[in-house]
């Protein structure tokens, strides 16, 4: 007799191991495109992490009175661009007495960021009564003893193949025993703009170019994007021009991201002349290419509003517009709000359209306002990502830090909206 | 004394619907934008490309092999009139995008299935954002990511295994490029998946298929079209990305189909036409004009078509 229980069956026995392969299969991938997001979220952190401390070379400096501002004028302009090297190099030879040679002199003197007159000539002009006195300060060390100090240069490694020599990390070493070479928090990078020196250079100046941008980007699509919404759900019966402006709509949201920043350098550079590299003509490029995602959530919002709303409003008299303006558009408003802050953080994090018009220039300077030139925050990303010193890696790294930040932030207040402010019907 | 009130009546009455006229007008203007936005985006790109074709001809550039766009400084100079053949960058861009393809499908649709259909709300609720999150990440970093960390690793890997890669590979950069492609394809097909009616799975459950074959052999089968356009739409998305290649697959225009060979895309070459000094009016800054439309239609096409297969599969069920 043939044995036809379910359990010996060979062929279902095979059916069944598919099914746990198959079930397997979805697992894994799954896996593996978490797993990639987290091995990419942990090398930009682990990468990144380093460039929030900063080493700094603490000396101890007497501000002579002669040196700094002989006139004794004691105007901050004069005193921010006063010669500090002579300054410097006496209290290095303070810290260093044995050392006598020139090039010796010089090679300690290299020890020190190039931007650090800039920082005793800030630190002179915002407080003139240092002047004539003796202090200890801390200073920028140059981006190859900041390496150094994260462990980034191997000193194992023979002398001409590392940036640092045997003399410049001897020197190193007496700075550590004397307790005067510290990593510090590296608050350049909060409050400075960009620089050639990887330990002189900062994010303020992009992160601002952002901003700006994006307030323009928000002060256009914002109300275009509601009143389109509103024109397509409330007011325009079914024509063959809806359909047109539609058909655009879902068009336009999936036109390479590129091509928007054509756009911009034909129309808004070209024909109406804005100037270029400005956080107007960025914002403005970014709010059409954020266009379409507004409309859509807009709409969806608008379409959650129930029509008994609209006919409540009607019955008591209101017209059309005030049906719409003072009942409809308040209700779906959360939503509509939801909806442009992802767009917004969709058009924080665009690059490729901003290179075309010109906001990928070396700016050192912070913009104050929409018409000064400036970077954005993914775009000075690009620029350290090129730039070929190593000390930009770890910078690279902690300006996606915080431009992930950022994002993440934005994306919480649209949950946060949606989840509190948002009527479910 | 003052007016009849039928007559003020009258006059509010007007006056309400002179500014229901003006707040409608308004708003059509402003639906408007979307229309200009396109009209603009071609207009522009037509215009300048239309200037390109006047000094190099069209068959030139959809049909030349070869792709430098260096120009003539003086005018008599000799063999630099430039090459401006866009078949090099056109098998660059289809290259890289196919090995994200490669990547992102199965990752993509596997991921989506299993989402559909076997996991727990619970598990759901968890994963699904964290694919999305993918999408959310800017493509920049991204970009970084596979020139500082994939790269170096393929290089090693390929050099271990005895092959030569070029730090900058078609390789590395699609790689990275296909997960960032994983949520565009594992949601739409998830929401695809999920349209396709209960009833189709119940009867094959029904006839004692296990939840697998129902999977392959009905509810896949029915949902082609609709995973079709999805696939479509990230193949566009592929074409037209910019920052990964712009940082990880290089410059050098190649007749190459070598994934272990840096290749250049369409959008390098419109960055690096574009970026840096640009004299107006040379063939060079215009050609990024030209390539800028050919990778417009071809998107637009793609879109279309990827639009218009989703729309009727959708209809098919409702």
């Amino acid at each position: 007799m043939t044995d036809y229980s379910l359990t010996t069956s060979p062929s279902l026995k095979r059916r069944h191991a598919k099914e746990t392969r198959f079930k397997w299969y979805g697992r894994t991938a799954i896996l593996i495109a978490i797993s990639f997001l987290v091995f990419m979220f942990s090398a930009i952190i682990f990468r990144g992490m380093g460039a929030f401390q900063q080493t700094k070379i603490g000396l101890e400096v007497t501000f002579t009175a002669q040196v700094i501002d002989a006139a004794g004028t004691r105007d901050p302009q004069v005193l921010a661009q006063a010669n500090y090297k002579p300054i410097l190099t006496a209290a290095l030879a303070k810290t260093f007495p044995n050392v006598t040679s020139r090039n010796d002199k010089k090679r300690l003197y290299k020890l020190l960021s190039s931007g650090a007159v800039f920082e005793m000539g800030k630190q002179i002009s915002s407080n003139p009564s240092l002047i004539g006195t003796t202090q200890t300060i801390w200073l920028p060390a140059s981006s190859e003893v900041d390496l150094f100090m994260k462990g980034k240069i191997d000193a194992s490694l023979d002398e001409s193949l590392r940036r640092l020599s045997d003399q410049d990390i001897a020197y190193i070493e007496t700075l550590q025993k004397n307790g005067l070479i510290k990593k510090k928090f590296n608050t350049a990078f909060f409050t400075k703009g960009d620089s050639r020196e990887p330990e002189m250079a900062g994010i303020l100046g992009a992160a601002l170019g952002s901003f700006f941008s994006l307030l323009v980007c928000f002060a256009i699509a914002f109300p275009l994007g509601i009143m389109t919404a509103v024109y397509l759900e409330e007011y325009a019966r079914k024509s063959k021009l809806t359909d047109l402006i539609e058909i655009n709509i879902n068009n336009l949201a999936a036109v390479p991201s590129i091509v928007f920043g054509l756009l911009g350098l034909s129309i808004f550079l070209g024909v109406f002349h804005i100037p270029r590299s400005t956080p107007l003509v960025g914002g403005m490029v970014l709010a059409l290419m954020t266009l379409p995602t507004i409309i859509i959530a807009a709409r969806a919002s608008l379409r959650s509003v129930p029509y008994t709303i609209r006919e409540a409003a009607y019955g008591l008299g209101a017209s059309k517009t005030q049906a719409t303006f003072h009942h409809v558009v308040p209700l779906a408003m959360p939503g509509m709000l939801t909806g442009t802050i992802l767009g917004m953080a969709q058009a924080l994090g665009e690059t490729a359209p901003l290179l075309m018009i010109g906001m990928v220039a070396f700016i050192v300077d912070i913009p104050h306002g929409v018409t000064d030139a400036a970077t954005s925050l993914p775009v000075q990303i690009f620029l350290w990502a090129d730039s070929p010193e190593k000390g930009f890696v770890e910078r690279t790294s902690a300006a996606i830090i915080v431009l992930l930040a950022f994002l993440v932030l934005m994306n919480l207040l649209a949950v946060f909206l949606r989840r509190k402010l948002e009527r479910r019907w | 004394m003052g007016q009849p009130v039928d007559l003020k009546l009258r006059h509010a009455r007007r006056s309400t619907k002179i500014k229901e006229l003006a707040i409608q007008s308004l708003l059509i203007a402003s639906s408007l934008v979307a229309i200009l936005t396109t009209i603009g985006i071609v207009a522009s790109l037509a215009f300048e490309a239309f200037r390109f074709f006047q000094k190099i001809p069209l068959t030139d550039f959809l049909f030349g092999l070869e792709w430098s766009p260096q120009t003539a400084i003086r005018e008599d100079q000799v063999g630099s009139s430039g090459a401006f053949g866009v078949i090099p960058l056109l098998t660059g861009t289809l290259l890289i995008s196919f090995i994200a393809m490669l990547v992102a499908t199965p990752l993509g649709l596997l991921s989506a299935v299993y989402l559909a259909e076997y996991a727990k709300p619970k598990t759901r609720a968890i994963v699904k954002p964290l694919l999305e999150l993918l999408a959310g990440i800017p493509t920049v970093v991204y970009g970084f990511f596979a020139a500082l960390v994939v790269a170096p690793i393929i290089r090693a890997t390929g050099s271990g295994m005895g092959f030569e890669i070029s730090s900058e590979s078609a390789l590395a950069a699609g790689l990275v490029m296909g997960i960032m492609l994983v949520p565009f394809i594992s949601s739409l097909s998830d929401d695809v998946i999920n349209a396709v009616p209960q009833a189709l799975r119940d009867a094959s459950l029904g006839m004692g298929a296990t939840p697998a074959e129902t999977i392959t052999k009905v509810v896949l089968p029915a949902a082609t079209p609709g995973i079709m356009g999805s696939l479509l739409l990230a193949i566009s998305r592929a074409i037209g990305e910019t920052m990964i290649v712009v940082m990880a697959a290089g410059l050098a225009a190649k007749l190459s189909l070598n994934p272990l060979e840096a290749v250049t895309t369409m959008t390098v070459q419109i960055v690096t036409l574009l970026t840096g000094d640009q004299e107006f009016d040379s063939a060079k800054t215009l050609a990024a004009f030209a390539i800028a439309l050919f990778l417009f239609i071809l998107t637009l096409c793609l879109n279309v078509i990827a639009l218009k297969i989703v729309d009727k599969y959708k209809k098919q069920y409702d």
